[in-house]
């Protein structure tokens, strides 16, 4: 594809082709039908490359080195901190921490944060769509704080029931919510979520995970406190994700781990520390993945997030199509079944096929989908299912995978003697 | 895997033999696999010489760990506590009849480590220490 200033939109075919891993196919001689970027995107060719790159030629440890290659390190780290800072709109890259993922993101906060501005009887409100990644953290912190833990409800169909926001919020201190529902796909108002929630004194932590790598995401336009993602979900590589926080609260807080390169000075006695946002990064960075990291939002912005989008929205609003006569057969989609309000993730369950028998059938056609609770065991209960099979799509998938799906689907019902 | 989902087993996965509960069980156990969900119950009831006279699983699951727990358990009553508790993962392959990819062991096995821990729980009931 076009990667220059002025990229045209990439046709399909061209997408694919720098994803080496859709080259593959499966020990049964079947095409890579890969149906799971909810869980990990595929990594481009230049993502691959950019690590390749970083420890064949410039392989040095960061902010010490006095020698060329480690200058080189240093500014390639900061570079994709700048990178990411500039996809979010964030104000400056000092408020961009590097951390492993999504999750050690908002254990940060609600160890940090949590730790120093968080008093027996103080409200937590979270909602019940949450990944538990945005739900255990905050019951360890109520049970170490004598905080509340309180949530958004959700109705059986998954939706979101603000009705009762304004009431759910009185004595809340912090709301920590999704961007985009894991399991069902839902993009949640989160404008709406934070204009309340700042109007009741809250302070607002979003769960990008799923959000970041679908939409384009402006943390200044919607105010949002503190934002979290995986690199690993929208095309780079596993172990390095980030937390943005908003300058004040970052310098308000105290250390999250502690030892070198977080510092400023150190004697046996006592340490002050470093500025932000290197306060947060103790110890060796993961700076392979960032640089490649940095890469991997270089790709994405030459595909425009626009695009994403618009491509995300045909292939499900296709999927929709295909997917209806079997509707008829039995197949249940859950969430909000609406290109409109809905990221690339289909979440089903088909007759009387449990979600991982489904997931396996279609595995021997080379269709690669989840199947289980998708760390949202609660949410499970609510929708009154053990399990639901997940089918979700990026950049590289196209109307061919939608139809693999389809035919795995007509697999299964026929070995299931579904008629 | 497509082998895997014949006939029997989805006969035994839609109409699993002695699914339910015992009024008052002699043992019981339960497990849940935390990756998938899947659930499972086993009460076993015993005679006066300590063999198992009946013997109940409920819960919810896939076809695999549905039907390997519904053909183990078919095969459980009469047998001494002791026979129940040597049970291997061989035994549960042998009812199934066929090569079970990896990554569904632990959905077959489900049902084989609840049947062995009632067991147990039923040996501790019988012969108290």
């Amino acid at each position: 594809m076009n990667r220059g200033a002025s990229a045209t939109i990439a046709t399909e075919r061209e997408v694919r082709a720098d994803f080496p891993i859709l080259r593959e196919r499966t020990s049964r001689g079947k095409p890579l039908t890969y149906l799971d970027s909810a869980a990990t995107s595929q990594k481009p060719q230049v993502v691959i490359d950019a690590l390749d790159r970083y420890y064949r030629e410039y392989n040095a440890n960061i902010h010490r080195g006095v020698y060329e290659i480690a200058a080189r390190a240093t500014d390639a780290f900061e570079e994709a901190r700048a990178k990411v800072a500039r996809f979010l709109n964030a104000a400056e890259p000092a408020e961009i921490i590097w951390t492993r993922n999504t999750t050690e993101a908002i254990n940060l906060v609600a160890w940090s944060w949590g730790g120093a501005n968080l008093h027996a009887g103080d409200v937590i409100l979270i909602s019940e769509l949450e990944h538990h990644s945005n739900l255990v953290p905050w019951q360890l912190l109520a049970e170490r704080t004598g905080a509340q833990l309180r949530f958004i409800p959700v109705d059986e169909r998954g939706e979101l029931m603000l009705g009762n926001l304004d009431r759910l919020l009185e004595g809340c201190a912090l709301v920590a919510i999704t961007h985009v529902s894991n399991t069902l796909g839902t993009i949640l108002p989160i404008a709406e979520i934070v204009a309340r929630a700042h109007a009741a004194g809250a302070i607002v932590l979003v769960d990008g995970a799923q959000a970041a790598p679908h939409l384009a995401v402006d943390v200044r336009a919607l105010d949002l406190d503190f934002y979290a993602l995986s690199a690993h979900k929208m095309l780079g590589p596993t172990g390095i994700g980030i937390l943005y926080g908003k300058r004040a609260l970052l310098e308000a807080m105290p250390p999250f781990l502690s030892g070198g390169d977080m510092i400023r000075s150190v004697s046996y006695e006592r340490s002050t520390f470093n500025e932000l946002p290197w306060k947060f990064e103790a110890g060796t960075s993961n700076i392979a993945d960032a640089i490649a990291f940095g890469t991997a939002i270089d790709y994405l912005e030459a595909y425009g997030m626009g695009n994403v989008r618009s491509h995300e929205r045909a292939l499900l609003a296709y999927a929709y199509e295909r997917l209806a006569p079997l509707e008829e057969r039995g197949l249940a989609i859950y969430g909000p079944h609406d290109v409109d309000r809905s990221s690339g993730v289909i979440s089903m369950n088909f007759a009387d096929i449990h979600a991982h028998d489904l997931a396996s059938i279609l595995d021997t056609e080379g269709v690669c989908i989840r199947a289980g609770h998708h760390c949202t065991m609660p949410l499970m209960g609510r929708l009154d299912v053990a399990a639901t099979a997940r089918a979700s799509f990026y950049i590289y998938n196209d109307r061919n995978d939608v139809d693999a799906l389809v035919a795995g689907l007509e697999k299964a019902a026929t070995i299931f003697r579904i008629s | 895997m497509d082998d895997f989902y014949r006939d029997f087993i989805l006969d035994h996965y839609r109409n699993p033999r002695n699914f339910g509960h015992l009024p008052a069980p002699d043992a019981v156990a339960e497990d849940r696999n935390p990756l998938c969900g899947d659930e499972m119950r086993v009460e076993i009831e015993l005679d006066d010489a300590g063999n198992v006279s009946d013997i109940r699983f409920s819960g919810k699951g896939c076809a695999i760990s549905q039907a390997s727990a519904s053909m183990l358990i078919e095969n459980a009553k009469g047998k001494s506590l002791e026979n129940l508790i040597a049970l291997g993962e061989a035994n549960v392959l042998e009812n199934v009849g066929i090569d079970i990819s990896p990554t569904r062991m632990k959905c077959a096995m489900l049902g084989l480590g609840v049947l062995k821990s009632a067991a147990l729980a039923g040996l501790a009931k019988a012969h108290p220490e």
